[in-house]
């Protein structure tokens, strides 16, 4: 299934009058267009001006953590030392994400400028671009033609992502681009003091890096000009509608979520952060908006930006179970409370969706989500956690049908996507 | 407030942990294990009372997974 | 104090010093597989495994010592640690100092170990497997009393009980499920055990 380009994005006049699109342009873009569309990257030297824009842009992290951009920029950039690398993330590792893959494929030039200005930025020596589907032609084409014209002052080295939930985690990251697993290591050190061959290294989500090339041309205020305050510019969200139709959209942050989501009758509820995020109840959570000051009220977080509103044909149990039972598989399985606990945890939500359960379960369910939330290397068993337990919110009355027998879902075709096969060895993690 | 910042939190490295069990019998006050046999540890800052029970425990890690960090 | 008072002290702690080692590597591996001494609590065996093996050297720097001061055959002191530098019973004694060398390497690591990279201090003092075989050659070859008698015997049995052991913790490493396949095994185990709950409460 390939994302469509914008094609009726909500919200037309709202969204021109805040200058969207920013990244995504009518149609793919090659070297020529995007130079004529944007002129060259302005390179600043290592003067630290870039990094003083981004700061006062409010440019957070559009992989998922919203880590405020300039603070690891900060710490690469003064980190001492002859060699830096820094990484481009389009490892997409998310199921249900193809935003950056519609970005790499439409607008690579932008990513690339990104990755170049942010290198020369921070002084790195290195710069790499992981990526789910490999060196796509899109990408391979902009390199080529960039190169020709000699406008990177790195090369960049490309690899592949293995299909793992955590292959985008950044010491995962880090150690597949070694040539190991991409398996989650302990930090401290945090990869920006010591990542790959122990040197400070910066890892940016490939979106993050196309705002960054925006910004170093138009500058914070224009970045600023869109979204509230607090949470300034733009997202590009994937949009899961009831129809089963994938959209990649880019929205302002604050905008309304009803203008993005489907929220009528035709909707059981919203999934809003993908399968690390959380589950909102309808109508009650209608008039939540897209940002993470709206979404704390529920326990919810942004994540990168899947939205999903779920048919009403279907069961937000069953779903949930499904993607549980996924999440469960792609641990690490390195930590004792989270290989322990997941899957359990997988196992109780399978009963609970299935026709009676154990008295039990339920509580085993909570006192699992409990025991492995903060308790391992990574965040995996926190996210999972906290998809696990707004399932149990949100489809409450659908756990005491499914303890009688019941089911009020018509339509038992799986919604929410997920790939075939689990890791069974250690090469399904290279 | 100087004080505070000196104090040292007890850390586990979660991969390096295989559940031995042995900072649990050496620091019950701070760990306890859950059913699994993985260290569930006490967040807050180590009292200092308890400091030396705490590097006792750290060096007798047979995994070398408890740490005491200034953090 | 006559010189034979060395000889026999050296051959005396020589063999208490194998005995100790034979204890230490067994303890070591009781620690690794998480292992119990009766009716004593778990840090007791890491406890008595270090304690055994600091008690091991300082035998071992007595059995040196006081093979030596010994003036009946001439040993460089530092024949101890640098292999094949004796003149008298070169091998046997080289290997003694090879076995010793690795155990300096052990226990200097192990008194650092908070401060070095925990998979580099694992790494050596995994040499404990390559030290007691190369210490049991030692006895063997450079001490006519364990060539013979009840002693060869109790050096047999030394041997014996690290076979065994070496062979227990060989045979779980190779039962070790890899880690690309422990999450499949823990839903394996939950669901059987799930499985066995529900029969017993059906059966009630």
């Amino acid at each position: 299934m390939t994302a469509a380009l914008n094609e009726s994005a909500p919200g037309g006049a709202a969204r021109q009058a805040a200058g969207l699109p920013r990244l995504l342009p009518p149609a793919p873009e090659d070297l020529r267009g995007h130079l004529a569309r944007y002129g060259p990257a302005p390179y600043r030297g290592r003067s630290g001006v870039l990094i003083s824009e981004i700061e006062a842009s409010g440019l957070t992290g559009r992989g998922g953590a919203a880590f405020p951009v300039h603070r690891k920029l900060a710490v690469v950039a003064r980190a001492r030392g002859g060699r830096k690398v820094i990484v481009a993330n389009g490892a997409e590792s998310e199921p249900a994400s193809r935003k950056d893959e519609l970005l790499l494929r439409v607008a690579p030039n932008l990513v690339l400028d990104g990755l170049q200005l942010a290198a020369e930025a921070v002084g790195a020596t290195e710069a790499h671009l992981y990526l789910h589907h490999g060196p796509t032609p899109a990408i391979l084409r902009a390199l080529a033609e960039r190169a020709a014209q000699r406008l990177d002052r790195l090369s960049v080295t490309i690899t592949q992502a293995p299909p793992r939930f955590l292959a985008g985690q950044e010491t995962a990251l880090v150690n597949r681009l070694a040539g190991g697993p991409a398996l989650p290591t302990f930090q401290p050190p945090r990869v920006s003091e010591r990542g790959l061959g122990g040197v400070p290294t910066l890892v940016q989500n490939a979106e993050t890096l196309a705002h960054l090339a925006l910004v170093a041309r138009y500058g914070p205020r224009w970045f600023r000009s869109a979204g509230p305050d607090a949470e300034p510019g733009s997202m590009l969200t994937t949009i899961y509608q009831p129809d089963g139709k994938c959209r990649v959209v880019e929205a302002e942050i604050g905008a309304p979520l009803r203008s993005l989501l489907s929220s009528g009758a035709d909707t059981r509820a919203w999934l809003v952060g993908g399968y690390h995020g959380t589950w909102l109840p309808l109508p009650q959570a209608a008039s939540l908006t897209l940002d993470h000051a709206s979404l704390r009220q529920h326990g919810g977080a942004l994540g990168a930006g899947v939205l999903v509103a779920l048919p009403a044909d279907r069961c937000g149990l069953t779903e949930a179970a499904r993607v549980t039972g996924y999440l469960a598989a792609e641990s690490a399985g390195q930590c004792g409370p989270c290989l322990n606990g997941l899957p359990r945890i997988a196992a109780g939500l399978a009963e609970l969706a299935g026709s009676g359960h154990r008295k039990q379960t339920r509580a085993d369910v909570e006192r699992w989500a409990g025991l492995v939330t903060g308790r391992g290397a990574c965040n995996h068993p926190d996210g999972t956690v906290r998809f696990v337990r707004s399932a149990l919110t949100v489809f409450a009355p659908e756990i005491s049908l499914h303890a009688r027998g019941q089911c009020s879902a018509t339509n038992r075709k799986p919604f929410l996507p997920l790939p075939d096969g689990i890791p069974t060895s250690e090469d399904d993690w290279t | 407030m100087a004080l505070t910042e000196m104090a040292e939190k007890l850390r586990v490295n979660p991969i390096a942990c295989t559940g031995h069990g042995v900072c649990a019998e050496l620091l019950p006050e701070l760990v306890a294990l859950d059913e699994w046999g993985y260290p569930i540890i006490d967040p807050d800052p180590v009292p200092v009372a308890l400091e030396r029970d705490a590097r006792r425990a750290v060096a007798a890690c047979p995994a070398l997974a408890l740490k005491l960090t200034r953090q | 104090m006559s010189t034979t008072a060395f000889w026999y002290a050296s051959r005396a702690t020589g063999i208490v010093a194998l005995l100790l080692l034979t204890a230490v590597l067994v303890l070591g591996i009781l620690v690794n597989r998480q292992g119990r001494l009766p009716g004593l609590p778990r840090f007791a065996v890491t406890d008595i495994h270090r304690n055994l093996s600091l008690l091991a050297v300082t035998f071992i720097a007595i059995h040196v010592l006081t093979a030596v001061l010994d003036t009946y055959v001439h040993i460089p002191l530092l024949s101890a640690v640098i292999p094949f530098a004796s003149g008298y019973e070169r091998l046997w004694l080289g290997l003694g100092a090879i076995s010793l060398d690795l155990m300096l390497a052990m226990i200097v690591t192990s008194l650092l170990r908070g401060r070095m990279n925990r998979v580099v201090w694992r790494a050596i003092h995994l040499l404990a497997y390559a030290s007691w075989p190369i210490a049991f050659a030692h006895s063997i070859g450079s001490s006519k009393d364990l060539q013979q008698g009840w002693m060869l015997d109790m050096a047999i049995g030394c041997a014996i009980i690290v076979g065994a052991a070496v062979i227990w913790r060989l045979v779980h490493a190779a039962c070790q499920v890899p880690r690309a396949g422990r999450v499949a095994a823990v839903f394996a185990q939950h669901t059987t055990s799930a499985a066995r709950h529900n029969r017993r409460t059906v059966a009630r």
